[in-house]
């Protein structure tokens, strides 16, 4: 059974800064849902680890709606989130992706934080999280910082943050009017799968339905999620006629350098990436123009 | 179409009689046994997929603080080959069962058992094994057919000779075994044929993919005396077994079968079992072993892969003229894959006047293939069921129809050289034309395919007895494993005879030393065979009961009957005479005074097990774009003979279903070229899940088998048999694509449409 060296779970950031710097040194791992972390502690990776819990901090278990943001605690569970009608309004798409992470009991623990962090290619809830287009607060034992969570991940299993440093919650704008996204994901099977592609696409279309802002990134086709401006690129001040939706998916299943694995060959994600891209940009434009 | 509908319990569906404790979570499963004292097991396995063993150095694992026993090959005895034990559905080697559950000399798969320990803890245990020192010599690994059928391919029992050649090779093979069935003249045959259809099928390993992992708890007694708490479908087999990689006594062991979370044929044989034992006697604990789900998947179970040639010659009247059918079957790495049982079964719906069929059994450095329902039929069915769909396809001809035109029925001689009883494969496929089902509308790149299939169904030996309570209520004692539902099949069949209430029955599971000898729980038998057993001892039960009343009435055993569960004077005896009926409650509670308890037992080899057939109706769509198949609506019609729990009858139909669409469309080993499989958990093993299915309908067609007093044929196997080809013959119907090779996974699919 897993077991940790040390354990701690504060009520506040401030707690939290505390006991990582009280661990300075030692490998510290971060439990948010736990639902990737207890497994590979139960596979044995981190014998000697001390364990931050941070499910019982305040800024990490909120979503909080504001004039001018959105902010999600990075170990609000998927539950939650999902059943946050007023979130799932403004980013229907963001919810869709970690609405298919596991089952229901994995859902009342798996995270926003924990899904980035883990930096699997593949994960469901990151491709629209950076659609969004926000940021994330990050807190260490140097202070706190905000970086784009765009630039968390920086390949498998890897980020960007420091030793002892976590995310806390994301921040993400209000959608402008016009405005919504869509996730897809393709799973050989309908449910307890991992995406051989996932796409998601957060768009503005004006009055007459033109194109005026694209964002699609695209999961489990490089060791991170893409950013596919060269999809975005075809789309902004575009109609988005039949025509143009297929060149975005002719662009889109040329991109990134996919493996050929147990759960797909190279060849089939690349067309895969194409077919879910043309969908996921019908599905956000339908959404967008009722959006205004 | 039922013989008698007059029955006042059989053809219901009561609630189960385990259901409670398995929805509480009280019911305990093979892991949940204790044992005071007890210390835990673990196993080490060969990292490579063949190899021969130089040395294995077990010394510094017992030096682990903690550690209690460690074991090897050395410490059984090397059986002799035996031949003929039973084992359910296919007769067992002593020696190939002894090497594969500990490895000697080499190691045949990765995954091999080649040590084990027992330890304080499953940790330290852990950590044991990463101490015991063992050296190879690695072997080229063999992992297909043609690897292991090419010329001067890498030999994994040096000492296999081919079996079944009309003259006895001198060169050792691969190939353990070549069966051939044949009637009339293949040339005449095609000759009369119109068209002829020529394919070659595939399919991948798969695995029975039972819930519940194996697990055991033994305990050593200083009497010498051995106990077994186990999930299996046979524990009298366990006992068999075990005691005989042991070289024990069997009288010194007995087996307490757990509750049993799937089998599927998978939990007929043993794996751990003489292990924990021989740790238990070694390390003086009672010893607990739990296999990972990974351990399930590396080494144990699965079914073969297999590659099918057809070649089928028809007229345009849709008369089949010949069949050659060409099977290799792969054994894994001990001979005994179902290639007999697929040969028999490949051709077995139709009535043929020309055929040849020949299987090859072919051993391979993969896991020993274990019985996984219906074995091999499916394999074969998938490739004779898709030719005719493609040669119903090529005629115009109606699928249904091209069956009926050639179905088997009461006094076809089956391939296999058996005169077919009465037999209800044509009332399956009338059922189906007539089913809503068949002809609802189908909208674009959606299809429906039809396939029918056989499973011969086995008798063996059961037992059973009967113990009457003193308020009137009965306990049904079997050593038959509960995995279909059969305590509640026992109980109906109780109750029917004894006539009295379901509720009053209480149907158990016991041990090797409390019940009669039972085979396993397997061959789609339990409520064919052990039910007769039941219904024998019910028998012998109410000819008791007319003793005690009669004894009571002053009259003799032959003018008391049995009605409606109470005694009666027969008409003679009751003229004129105030006599009132006696209840078998009232019975039971009188019997001090007529005789003492009441009680029977019954034990048979059951004859006439009744074929079972059926016939599937599926429709798929498929996402041209992507290659997935969805499954849109699927209808089983199957023969029960006559169906005791109604529910649990239309259960085993869907659940069988559901494990041939998993088969059909994504569920495959996939080996890395060394021979380790890449996919050996739920996650990468993907069998579907309920959110991939429809909502499986059932039909229910009663031709009885007149060898069984209600009429029952087994009928958990023959579900999974059409399955395959259905889904690959509405596939095809749905996107034009006739998919010969298994799994049709969405990348396959996708690529066999964009190069069409």
């Amino acid at each position: 059974m897993p077991s940790a060296s040390t354990y701690s779970r504060p009520s506040s950031l401030d707690e939290a800064l505390t006991f990582i710097q009280s661990t300075s040194g030692k490998a510290l791992k971060i439990l948010a849902g736990g639902t990737d972390l207890l497994i590979q502690m139960r596979a044995g990776l981190y014998p000697d680890t001390a364990l931050l819990d941070i499910k019982n901090i305040p800024e990490t278990m909120s979503i909080t709606i504001e004039p001018n943001q959105v902010r999600i605690g990075a170990a609000a569970a998927a539950s939650e989130i999902c059943a946050n009608i007023q979130l799932r309004q403004l980013y229907p798409g963001l919810v869709e992706g970690i609405e298919y992470i596991g089952s229901t009991q994995i859902q009342s623990r798996a995270t926003f934080g924990g899904n980035l962090c883990n930096a699997s290619p593949a994960a469901d809830g990151v491709p629209a999280l950076i659609a969004a287009g926000g940021t994330c607060l990050i807190v260490g034992p140097e202070g706190r910082r905000i970086n784009p969570i765009s630039t968390i991940c920086t390949g498998p299993g890897e980020t960007a943050l420091g030793q002892g440093e976590f995310i806390a919650e994301f921040i993400l704008p209000i959608p402008k009017p016009g405005s919504a996204d869509a996730y897809l994901r393709f799973t050989p099977r309908n449910e307890m799968d991992i995406a051989v592609v996932g796409v998601a696409a957060n768009l503005s279309v004006d009055a007459d339905g033109t194109c005026t802002r694209a964002q699609v990134v695209i999961g489990a086709i490089a060791p991170t999620a893409l950013v596919a401006s060269d999809v975005a690129a075809c789309l902004v001040d575009q109609p988005l006629t039949p025509k143009i939706i297929d060149k975005a998916g002719e662009i889109a299943s040329q991109l990134g350098s996919p493996l050929t694995d147990k759960r797909g060959t190279s060849e089939y994600r690349h067309q895969i990436a194409g077919v879910l891209t043309k969908r996921a940009i019908k599905i956000a434009a339908e959404r967008a123009k009722k959006a205004h | 179409m039922s013989a008698k509908t007059t029955y006042k319990w059989i053809g219901s569906s009561p609630v189960r009689p385990d259901g409670v404790d398995k929805v509480t979570g009280r019911a305990n499963f093979g892991a949940d046994h204790s044992e005071p004292g007890m210390i835990y097991g673990k196993v080490l396995r060969s990292p490579i997929a063949h190899g021969r063993i130089q040395s294995i150095n077990l010394t510094p694992a017992l030096q682990v603080p903690g550690v209690l026993a460690a074991i090897c090959g050395d410490d059984f005895p090397d059986a002799d080959a035996v031949q003929g034990m039973s084992s359910g559905e296919s007769p067992a080697d002593m020696r190939d069962i002894a090497r594969n559950v500990m490895a000697r000399d080499k190691v045949l798969y990765h995954g091999h058992p080649i040590a084990a320990v027992a330890a304080m803890s499953p940790e330290i245990a852990d950590e044991a094994l990463k101490h015991i020192q063992v050296t190879y010599e690695a072997l080229p690994p063999v992992l297909n057919l043609d690897q292991a059928m090419a010329k001067d391919a890498p030999l994994l029992h040096e000492d296999q000779i081919t079996r079944g050649l009309p003259k006895k090779p001198t060169q050792a093979s691969n190939i353990a075994a070549v069966l051939n069935l044949k009637r009339g003249d293949l040339e005449t045959g095609f000759s009369q044929a119109d068209i002829i259809i020529e394919e070659t099928y595939t399919t991948p390993t798969a695995h029975q993919g039972y819930i519940e992992p194996h697990a055991v708890i033994a305990r050593c007694n200083e009497d010498g005396r051995a106990a077994i708490w186990c999930c299996t479908q046979g524990p009298f087999v366990v006992r068999s077994l075990s005691a005989q990689v042991l070289g024990w006594d069997m009288g010194r062991i007995k087996v307490t079968p757990s509750e049993i979370g799937g089998g599927f044929g998978g939990k007929t044989t043993i794996y751990l079992e003489p292990l924990a034992v021989k740790l238990a006697e070694k390390s003086g604990r009672p010893v607990k072993m739990v296999m990972s789900r990974e351990d399930v998947f590396r080494a144990t179970g699965p079914t073969s892969a297999s590659r099918t040639h057809v070649k089928l010659g028809m007229n345009k009247a849709g008369k089949i003229t010949a069949a050659d059918v060409k099977l290799e079957c792969e054994a894994g790495a001990f001979k005994g894959s179902p290639m007999q049982t697929a040969c028999m079964t490949a051709l077995t719906c139709y009535d043929l006047e020309n055929f040849n069929i020949t299987g090859y059994d072919v051993v391979v450095n993969k896991p020993k293939a274990a019985a996984y329902r219906a074995p091999g039929a499916p394999l074969t069915a998938f490739a004779v069921e898709s030719a005719i769909d493609q040669a119903a396809k090529r005629l115009g001809l109606d699928p249904i129809d091209i069956r009926l035109n050639n179905a088997a029925k009461e006094g076809t001689v089956a391939p296999y050289g058996a005169k077919f009883p009465p037999i209800g494969l044509v009332e399956t496929l009338q059922a189906a034309k007539a089913h809503p089902h068949y002809c609802a509308p189908l909208k674009p790149n959606q299809g429906r395919g039809i396939a029918s299939g056989f499973w011969f169904n086995a008798g063996m030996q059961s037992s059973a007895a009967i113990n009457l309570n003193e308020n009137g209520t009965a306990t049904v004692i079997t050593a038959s494993p509960d995995i279909g539902g059969s305590r509640a099949s026992m109980a109906l069949m109780t109750a029917e005879t004894l006539g009295i209430p379901y509720a009053d029955v209480n149907a158990i599971v016991a041990d090797t030393e409390a019940a009669g000898y039972c085979d396993v729980t397997g061959g789609s038998r339990t409520t064919f065979a052990t039910g007769r057993a039941v219904i024998m001892a019910a028998e012998k039960v109410i000819v008791s009961l007319r003793e005690r009343a009669a004894a009571l009435w002053e009259l003799k055993p032959e003018q008391v009957e049995w009605r409606d569960g109470q005694a009666h004077p027969d008409s003679e005896a009751s003229a004129g005479a105030d006599i009132k009926p006696l209840s078998l409650a009232e019975l039971a509670l009188s019997a001090a005074k007529t005789g003492g308890p009441i009680s029977a037992k019954a034990s048979l080899t059951a004859q006439g097990a009744g074929g079972g057939f059926g016939t599937q109706i599926c429709d798929v769509e498929v996402d041209p774009e992507t290659g997935k198949t969805e499954i849109i609506r699927f209808t089983v019609i199957q023969d029960a003979g006559k169906a005791i729990h109604r529910a649990y009858v239309e259960g085993q139909l869907q659940g069988g279903a559901v494990q041939g669409i998993g088969w059909a469309l994504n569920e495959e080993y996939i080996y890395d070229e060394k021979g380790c499989m890449q996919n050996a958990s739920f996650l990468d093993y993907r069998m579907p899940v309920a959110l991939d299915l429809p909502m499986i309908d059932t039909v229910i067609v009663e031709v009885p088998n007149p060898n069984h007093p209600f009429g029952v044929r087994g009928v958990g196997e023959t579900p999974i048999v059409p399955a395959l080809a259905a889904v690959a013959n509405a596939i095809d119907s749905a996107v034009d694509a006739r998919m010969t090779d298994l799994p049709i996974n969405p990348p396959k699919l996708l690529k066999q449409l964009s190069t069409a």
